[in-house]
């Protein structure tokens, strides 16, 4: 944010689009995106399925499939580093060394005819000089790190040896192995079970404050915004609807659609709901991104939308102090239920 | 493992046993024997000369007697005599396999050294020209036969370079040598090359969009690495397997192949057996055809076992 040192900043995204050109037309998967990651800090992305978060975090990567998606727009600097300018063999050098990603599947994410130590001592070898002898003692100390029982034998073990949240784990080792400075973790524990999301999550954070590491963690369970970030941004059909810190987002949410979000969380009992009460939805679909509305994309579904709504695009303003949001009521809805 | 392995040997005796009772009585069950070839070209017969014969040749005996007479030689090594040539079978077909084996080995290697990298390549560079035009050479490979391509190639090296490789048994040089088997070698393996490449292409298409390959281009693995030792290890299975029935289907592209390129190899003379009806020959060759396909189905599924992890053959 604008008072950040700006030597302490990692990642300045700005302004940045991805388009997908589809049978249906063109949609803009990531319309306009602006944020930034400081070192040790964590950025969440919240949003349904299909706003863009994923994409987002593939454009920072530079790993949009191409064709049918392109990254049309903005600047991604990492570290003093245009990303967006580097010919594809000096991204390489960039991808698992200065920024990791961590993949929602772990289940499909490790590839099945290769040892989890080869897969974590192949990219130690990619990035730095190493013997391969070393590379695997790196390797099974990773292991160790992340805190997978007997790293030894495991690391001789395949995949499919392994239960998901192990897999996570190893991923983790994999993506943490090179000491980025950037941590990219996709849903990381959506495709886990309850007792291992929450296990899975402290340990990245922990490794995060461990090793100063910036994260960027997308997912769409605010429970894990509310545990792990300090800054949240909302996104919606491609765009960044509002962003604030994340004890701001959650006391004093501006944007309908956040506020919408938090509503139909099911964990809200202690607000004092009748444990019996049906569960608050946002009513409607997110719109195709082929066939925006003119105006504001959640309008269609907002309760508060006026003519305004439905005919212009809301600009991203600052509503309250190093708070964001996109909505033409915003303000209007400070201190409102 | 090991148990397994025993397992599997001892189904294959059991195939093989089966296979030699088929190959026995279908042999008999085309009309004809080799005394009525002979007899029939003499025109004028004398049934006792016939019988005679037959006697001396064992043909007078019961089906279930000579299939025994025959197994029970197999077993101490003694396939009989030609019937056409009257020497050992054994040592009719044993120079002869090396030059069969020689021209299979060369067509299987050319037909996985180009079909593996050219199916990477269209399906890595999927529906682009390149992509396009290795499907219409592989669908042309698909549908010419072997025989026809050996006298393409036959006829197109005549009229490019007046002169075509023919076969020599003891070539001077090793590129002659090379010449002698790759060409033939080339026509009978271009089918399998091709065939190759549409499963390679199609199991890489399949692999190249899994989870896995987007985690190693994110560790910054290069587009090689991506292609061959991420996506091929995995997309490789399938194409073992076809390679592995090719293996068999090779001998019966080879039998035109070694006739069209005169080339004295078994497949050749499997053919030329056969039309004396000269049993000893036929059965005991293939036998060896039978024996070559199993272990090449063993082979596999070793090898399957040996690339990936998940699969291991438990008792």
């Amino acid at each position: 944010m604008s008072e950040a040192r700006k030597d302490d900043t990692i990642l300045e995204v700005k302004n940045l689009q991805t388009v997908f050109f589809t049978n249906s037309g063109l949609f803009r998967a990531v319309d306009n995106v602006s944020f930034s990651v400081r070192r040790g800090e964590t950025l969440a992305i919240v949003g349904e399925s299909g706003c863009g978060k994923s994409v987002t975090a593939l454009s920072v990567m530079r790993l949009v499939p191409d064709p049918p998606g392109r990254v049309v727009g903005g600047t991604v600097t990492l570290e003093g580093t245009d990303l967006l300018s580097l010919e594809e063999a000096e991204m390489r050098q960039i991808r698992g060394n200065r920024i990791s990603m961590i993949f929602q599947e772990p289940m499909t994410s490790l590839n099945p005819v290769m040892r989890i130590g080869d897969q974590i001592t192949e990219v130690l070898r990619l990035h730095q000089e190493m013997t391969s002898k070393e590379a695997w003692t790196k390797a099974v100390e990773m292991l160790r790190l992340v805190r997978i029982p007997e790293p030894d034998r495991r690391a001789q073990e395949y995949p499919h040896q392994l239960s998901g949240g192990m897999r996570q784990r190893a991923m983790i080792a994999m993506a943490l192995a090179c000491r980025p400075a950037l941590l990219i973790a996709d849903e990381p524990t959506t495709a886990l079970d309850v007792t291992i999301q929450a296990q899975i999550l402290a340990l990245i954070v922990d490794l995060q404050k461990r090793l100063g590491t910036g994260l960027i963690l997308i997912t769409h369970d605010l429970g894990v915004v509310a545990q792990t970030a300090q800054r949240v941004i909302v996104m919606y059909a491609g765009k960044k609807v509002e962003e604030a810190t994340v004890e701001d987002l959650f006391e004093n949410p501006k944007h309908p659609y956040t506020r919408g979000l938090m509503a139909s969380m099911p964990a809200v009992i202690s607000f004092g709901a009748k444990t019996d009460a049906r569960l608050n939805e946002i009513p409607g679909m997110v719109p195709s991104l082929t066939n925006l509305p003119p105006g504001c994309a959640f309008a269609p579904r907002c309760r508060l939308a006026i003519d305004r709504c439905r005919a212009e695009y809301p600009p991203l303003q600052e509503v309250d102090v190093n708070h964001l949001a996109a909505c033409w009521r915003a303000t209007e809805l400070v201190g409102a239920p | 493992m090991f148990a397994y392995i025993v397992r599997r040997l001892a189904l294959m005796l059991v195939t093989l046993i089966g296979i030699s009772i088929i190959i026995f009585v279908l042999l008999r069950v085309v009309p004809g024997n080799i005394v009525d070839i002979l007899f029939d070209a003499a025109g004028f017969v004398d049934p006792t000369d016939k019988a005679n014969l037959e006697k001396e040749l064992g043909l007078n005996l019961p089906i279930y007697q000579q299939y025994l007479n025959w197994i029970g030689g197999l077993l101490h090594g003694d396939l009989g005599y030609s019937y056409v040539s009257e020497k050992p079978a054994l040592q009719e077909i044993l120079p002869r396999i090396p030059i069969t084996a020689r021209l299979a080995a060369l067509a299987l290697l050319f037909s996985a050294s180009i079909g593996i990298p050219l199916g990477v390549l269209s399906a890595v560079h999927q529906g682009s020209r390149l992509d396009y035009a290795l499907r219409v050479v592989s669908l042309s490979g698909l549908s010419l036969p072997s025989f026809w391509l050996g006298l393409l190639i036959l006829m197109a090296s005549v009229s490019l370079f007046g002169s075509m490789p023919i076969y020599n048994p003891n070539p001077k040089t090793w590129t002659e040598a090379l010449a002698i088997y790759a060409v033939p070698a080339m026509a009978v393996g271009f089918r399998s090359a091709a065939l190759t490449m549409r499963i390679t292409r199609s199991s890489m298409l399949e692999i190249l969009r899994q989870d896995y390959i987007r985690t190693a281009r994110a560790k910054g693995a290069s587009e090689a690495s991506v292609n061959y030792r991420h996506a091929l290890k995995n997309a490789i299975l399938p194409v073992i397997t076809v390679i592995g029935i090719e293996a068999a289907f090779l001998i019966g592209g080879l039998i035109v192949t070694e006739t069209v390129f005169n080339i004295p190899g078994v497949a050749r003379f499997l053919v030329e057996a056969l039309r004396w009806r000269d049993y000893p020959i036929v059965q005991n060759l293939v036998m060896l055809i039978a024996v070559v396909v199993v272990v090449a189905n063993f082979t596999v599924d070793m090898l399957y076992a040996a690339i990936d992890p998940r699969i291991r053959y438990g008792d």
